[in-house]
Parts: C-alpha cells; structure tokens; sequence
C-alpha cells in the first residue's frame, strides 16, 4: 500500500516536472536571455580572450575580434531570445563575406562559435550551481537553441565560401579563354591550365566564334602551359582543329610539351592532320608565311651600302 | 525550293537561301554537276551560310557533290558555315574530308581565283 503510494507520488511529480519543463522552456530562455544581457561585458571579454587564447582570428587585430566578438554576441543573445535565425543568418553572411577574403578558415568560424556556446555555458552553471535541478532545465533549454545557433552560422559562412570559389571558378573561367588577334586575319588563342571537357568546349566556342568575326585564315593555338592532356581532351583539340577548317582557317599547334607528345602518341591520338611546330615563336613565323607576310630587319635594310 | 546558280566569270555560285529537304539537295546536286560541264566552270563554290542544321545526308551529299565536279574538271569551295554547325558537324564525325572550305563567299572566290592563276601559271 505504502509503495503504490509512493510510485503513484513518483509518478506525480515526473508529470508534473515533464509540465514545468514545457511550459516552462519559454519562460527558462526569457530569464537566460536576462542573465546573458546583465553579464554582457563580462562574458564578451571572457569569450574574446579564449578566442586569442585558442589563436582563432589570427587574421584580425585584437580590436576587431572584440568588436565583432560583440556584435555576434548581442545577435547571439537576440536569436536565443526571438528562436528565429533570419537575422542571425543575414548577420553571419554578412560577416563571412567581410572575413573571407582576409583568409579566415571554416574551423575558426566554428571555433568561435563553439567557444562563445562554452563561455555561456560555463556562466550558467556559475549561476545555478546551488540548484542542480533548474541548471538541469535551463541547459536543456539553451543547449539545442545554442546547437542550432551555431548550425547557423557554420553552414552561413561554408556557403558563402562556396559562393565566392563559384565567382572564382568563373572569372578564371572567363578570364582563361582569351582569343587574341595579332595581325590582320592571324589569331592566338593560348591556353593555360587544366583543360576540363568544358573548358574544351568553352574554348572551341569561343575560337569559332573569333575566327567568324575577325576573318581569321590563321590560328595559332599555344598549348604551352598544359601540363597534361588526357585522350578526351586530346580528341577534343583535333575536333577544334577540324571545325576551325569548315570555317576556312588553318590552325597550328605550338607548344607542345615532351609529356604531351609522349601521352598523344601512347594512347594513338590521330593527329596526322594537326600542323604542329615547336614553339609560339616558329607557329607565329609559320602562320606569317602561309598568310603571304615577310618579316625583315630594319636595321640590315638602313645599312649604308659600300660605295 | 529552288537555289538559284549564278554564274560569275569561270566560276559557278549556288547560294542556299533556306533549309532544303533531301530531294532538294539532290536536285542542286543533279543540275550543279549538269551545269558545270554546260558553262565549262573551273570553279564551283556553294554557300551555306543561311544553314542552322546541316545532317549527315546533306553532308554527304555535298560531299558527293565536290568529287563529281571535280571529276568533271570543276573545284568545289563550300563557304560559310556557321560555328556551330561546324563544330556539330566534327563531333558527329562528319569532316568533309579533302574538300575546300571557306569562310565566306568573298574567300571562296579568292581561293579559286588564286588556283585558277596558280593554273595559267603552269599552263
């Protein structure tokens, strides 16, 4: 009888604690968000000082990292309060894309994250050390809101990073491409770097396009700084050479590097019908002659002739 | 859709205004191969320039079309295919093999002018 009683008590009280902590969760992140507030300065300056401890933000003067220290902080203690993240999200984009160019890394963002949560979490248990029990609530309150916060902000700044190595990709992209005339209907297209298929692709494009539009008879395609070449890629550069004369042009490859050559004939690369000459130098005097120019040394035409 | 053939000096020139059907490339081919010997042309020169697609069939038809001629005494220039087709043409492995090409018609005619005088040359 006395045991029903008891586990009928025991019973009770989970019910009603499982209640409270409901109910209550609301109420418990209000009075953290309170007690963050009040310890502000503290707190901000014990999380800045563990950020130069742990030498994150190495990139940025002492200065700085209190001052973004704080701003994070009151954004920080704002998405606790509010439990949405737009702000905080707008506020870490932001953030990532004014650090990412000074050559901040993904795990000191992280880093300070996980510290401030650790500083926070540190203070709390300082304040509730006598009640174990309601230390107990508050951190199953703050800690998956704390989670969540610094979720975040990591994935804010993975993407922004991954938004500016895009840019990136694609300014190289646009940049590696030139089509550049260097005498009436003569073009050069030098190519440098790694040439994926659509590279390839992008290229041949562009290098028709070019041939329409400036005339073009000649085109001299500079493959000096390919370090390597693979069959589809190699395919691909005899395609080009083939569609450039529908267009009416011939095309002389240059360039060529001893592991290129090695790799082309390995693998049986037709190039029988690629004109190649060794370097940029003796393509440009190749496509000269077909074009009909005649180069000569002033010096040696100015020279008195002997009476 | 008939292509009109004009003749300019020794040289014969069809310029196809629109996308043409099988028949039809078979009937300029017929009647530019009857031509050739009928003008006694050194040169024939077929522009394409007004060509989105070209297929395997019209490919090859003009390809046909530049032995024929030649066997009968006639070198044929195409000119004026598009970048793009150009490039779908090789990926399609279709590569107009031993056959001139030229950008334009204005190139056309200065190839063949060139060989005709690279002719009298040796004549």
């Amino acid at each position: 009888m006395a045991k029903d009683d008891r586990a009928a008590g025991a019973g009770t009280r989970a019910a009603e604690l499982a209640n409270v902590s409901v109910e209550s969760t609301v109420a418990l992140l209000r009075e953290l968000v309170a007690h963050l507030r009040q310890q502000r300065t503290v707190l901000r300056e014990e999380w800045a000082r563990r950020i130069t401890e742990a030498r994150l933000l190495t990139a940025m003067s002492e200065e700085e990292v209190f001052a973004e220290a704080t701003s994070v902080y009151d954004n920080y203690v704002e998405a606790l309060e509010t439990g949405t993240f737009e702000a905080l999200q707008a506020y870490a984009r932001d953030l990532s894309e004014r650090i990412i160019p000074r050559g901040v890394e993904t795990h000191e963002v992280v880093g300070i994250v996980l510290l401030l949560r650790d500083v926070l979490a540190r203070s709390l248990f300082a304040k509730y050390r006598e009640d174990f029990a309601k230390l107990n609530r508050i951190l199953d309150a703050y800690e998956p809101a704390a989670n969540s916060i610094a979720n975040t902000v990591a994935v804010g700044f993975v993407q922004e990073r991954e938004r500016v190595i895009r840019q990136q990709q694609e300014a190289i992209r646009e940049l590696s491409t030139p089509v550049l005339q260097v005498r009436e209907r003569l073009l050069i297209l030098p190519i440098i770097g790694v040439i994926d298929p659509q590279r390839a692709r992008q290229l041949t494009e562009q290098l028709l396009r070019a041939i329409r539009t400036n005339r073009a008879k000649v085109v001299v395609i500079d493959i000096t700084g390919v370090a390597a070449m693979d069959k589809a890629v190699a395919n691909h550069l005899v395609q080009t050479v083939e569609a450039s004369r529908l267009l009416g042009a011939t095309v002389i490859v240059t360039g060529l590097s001893p592991e290129i050559a090695q790799t082309l004939v390995t693998i049986g690369v037709d190039l029988s019908e690629m004109a190649t000459v060794g370097d940029l130098q003796g393509g440009i005097e190749e496509a000269e002659r077909l074009l009909g120019y005649k180069v000569t040394d002033l010096h040696e035409m100015t020279q008195p002739q002997p009476s | 859709m008939q292509v009109p053939i004009l003749k300019q000096g020794s040289n014969l020139i069809a310029s196809i205004q629109s996308s043409l059907t099988d028949t039809d490339l078979c009937q300029l081919r017929d009647a530019l191969v009857e031509q050739v010997g009928r003008f006694r042309a050194k040169g024939l020169i077929v522009d394409v320039t007004a060509l989105d697609v070209m297929d395997s069939f019209a490919v090859r038809t003009l390809r046909d079309l530049a032995h024929m001629t030649r066997l009968r005494g006639a070198e044929t220039v195409i000119v004026g295919i598009q970048p793009e087709v150009a490039f779908a043409m090789v990926q399609l492995g279709l590569m107009l093999k031993g056959i001139v090409t030229a950008l334009d018609l204005e190139e056309g005619l200065a190839f063949l002018d060139a060989r005709s005088r690279a002719g009298d040359g040796h004549a």
